[in-house]
């Protein structure tokens, strides 16, 4: 296991202590911090590989620290939030959060979203060609083969599998991917997006019904998903 | 009115009556609008009135001047009487009112008290569990078996579980409560979104059969995503909790006359007919009904459906059980776009 170190900025210390027990048991460092104040210090002074940020911090606004950290700091951060506030998540991912999870989470979860991130500020840029599970990115020739067959899509049905694809483990906001597969103009047609995505999940997903690659975030957007077979 | 009663009251005065009836009329008038409005309209009505009969009616007419001490005595009478109808009037009222408001202060404390003890139960069962199972971990008492352990920390998950199930009841209810709800709509595929509620209760359905059917072609319908998953996922997990294992489950998606229609049904015991139309009623428990519940999941429902101005029905299954329909009246992508 790699020695990476995760800050962890929660005023609970009983989350903290949890945290800390879940973290190290899994080989992370953990250093922690109480408030924003020292959350802002601690992430200055030992650079740790990642940041989880308690959104409800008692000294100052969870967004501001976000926005202060997102100044210099380039590794990924992930929001801890008791609100099932959709909007305050939404704000979070487009202030520069990599991911979420609300209070109460499985930790299961939580390890799978670090190493998630972890992973995705690790991997190089500009590999041609990706696998997942059973589908192949290939985006030099722009085409996508499941099982090694190649799928019919249309134009704008490859460029948001695509865009899902290359993001894969990360949450992406329904504007967000509206804005890069659609345009600034169509921040708010938010019914194409779920009309191409029950298309594509017809297309790629055994079972639409039951999606294993595209996964519906509700009130938020979706996330790729590698199918644990491929790792 | 004051204007209307008056000029009535002109147009007859020469042939049929003199005018001390029309005082008489006039003081009715006021007494009528002091009925229905507040102190100070109808104060603004009795001086309105009593210049109009100044005016009108006593000699000399079209003019404000009285002429007899007895004109004049009898227009300040007709003020007079005319301010304490409307103090009187308005003094009523009042009371009527705080007599409301106690009224419903009192029904607030004896449904305060109904949640207190319903939920006292509710919350206090599963904390009770994890304070003790874990109490019998910390102790590492010798007698305890591997197997034991593992079954207090299934006991500890589960309790754990079911506090956040009826946390999540109450932050919805208090939601509800406080007025503020608005649905934040946007386009649902309906599909996505029963599916989603399904694998999200897949734990607690795991014993039971499950029929799905989703009109073919169901449009997009605009509506708000986290309400309406809650709402499901009270209704399904009702079904789930209250049928016995192996029970049949049955979830129908549609669009009936522009409005969005799902169904869940059951073929369990159903609802008695009696207590059917008190079943959306908030802490509402059915008499025989098990424990597990605080009685607030079904009024949640109702809530957040008629948030969206549509209507949740019960009705008889035609497997035996209950029969939850949703309407609701939504906007719909009529067109599906491909290109």
């Amino acid at each position: 296991m790699s020695n990476e170190e995760i800050l962890v900025v929660d005023d609970e210390v009983q989350i903290r202590k949890l945290l800390g027990i879940t973290l190290q048991s899994n080989g992370y460092k953990m250093s922690e911090a109480a408030t924003a104040k020292e959350g802002l210090e601690t992430a200055a002074s030992s650079s740790p590989n990642m940041i989880i940020l308690d959104l409800g911090l008692p000294d100052e606004n969870g967004h501001s620290v976000l926005r202060k950290l997102r100044e210099w700091y380039k590794n990924p951060i992930i929001i801890l939030s008791i609100q099932t506030n959709e909007a305050d998540i939404i704000a979070a991912l487009d202030n520069g959060a990599n991911d979420y999870m609300v209070k109460p989470f499985r930790t299961g979860e939580l390890l799978a979203r670090i190493r998630s991130v972890l992973r995705s500020s690790a991997r190089e840029e500009n590999i041609p060609v990706v696998k997942h599970g059973q589908l192949e990115f290939d985006f030099s020739s722009r085409t996508i083969k499941k099982n090694n067959e190649q799928l019919k899509l249309t134009a704008t049905q490859y460029a948001l599998l695509a865009l899902l694809g290359k993001n894969e483990g990360k949450v992406l906001t329904h504007q967000y991917i509206l804005r890069e597969v659609w345009g600034n103009g169509y921040i708010d047609q938010s019914q194409y997006l779920r009309v191409f995505i029950a298309q594509l999940r017809k297309k790629i997903e055994d079972d639409a019904n039951h999606p294993e690659y595209i996964i519906t975030e509700s009130g938020i957007g979706y996330r790729f998903v590698a199918k644990e077979s491929a790792e | 009115m004051v204007c209307f009663a008056s000029g009535v009251c002109f147009l007859f005065t020469p042939y049929v009556f003199g005018f001390e009836v029309v005082a008489f009329i006039l003081l009715l008038t006021l007494s009528i609008i002091a009925m229905f409005f507040d102190i100070l309209p109808v104060l603004l009505a009795a001086l309105l009135s009593a210049l109009i009969w100044d005016f009108f009616f006593l000699t000399p007419q079209f003019n404000f001047q009285v002429g007899t001490t007895e004109d004049k005595i009898m227009l300040s009478m007709y003020f007079i009487i005319v301010l304490v109808n409307a103090g009187l009037t308005y003094k009523i009222r009042k009371i009527e009112k705080e007599a409301r408001e106690k009224e419903e202060k009192e029904q607030t404390l004896k449904l305060y008290n109904t949640l207190l003890n319903s939920l006292s139960h509710e919350l206090r069962t599963p904390v009770s569990i994890i304070i003790a199972a874990t109490d019998n971990l910390m102790t590492g008492s010798p007698q305890l078996s591997a197997d034991d352990k593992v079954s207090l920390i299934h006991e500890i998950s589960k309790a754990s579980l079911r506090l956040n199930f009826e946390v999540e009841n109450l932050l919805n209810m208090s939601r509800l409560e406080s007025g503020f709800l608005k649905p934040k709509k946007d386009w649902c595929d309906i599909a996505e979104l029963i599916y989603g509620v399904l694998r999200r209760s897949k734990e607690q359905l795991k014993a039971h059969v499950l029929i799905v059917h989703i009109e073919e072609n169901l449009p997009l319908f605009k509506i708000d995503n986290g309400l309406m998953e809650q709402v499901l996922v009270n209704l399904i997990n009702n079904a789930a909790l209250y049928t016995v294992d192996g029970s049949l489950i049955e979830i129908t998606a549609g669009s009936i006359n522009n409005e969005l229609v799902i169904t869940i049904e059951d073929n369990g015991n159903g609802f008695p007919d009696d207590e059917a139309s008190k079943v959306f009623d908030k802490f509402y428990r059915l008499k025989n009904s098990k424990a597990g519940g605080t009685g607030l999941g079904l009024s949640i429902v109702k809530g957040f459906v008629e948030a969206h101005a549509g209507k949740v029905k019960l009705k008889k299954s035609i497997f035996g059980g209950a029969k939850f329909i949703i309407e609701i009246p939504a906007e719909s992508s009529s067109t599906i776009y491909a290109s």
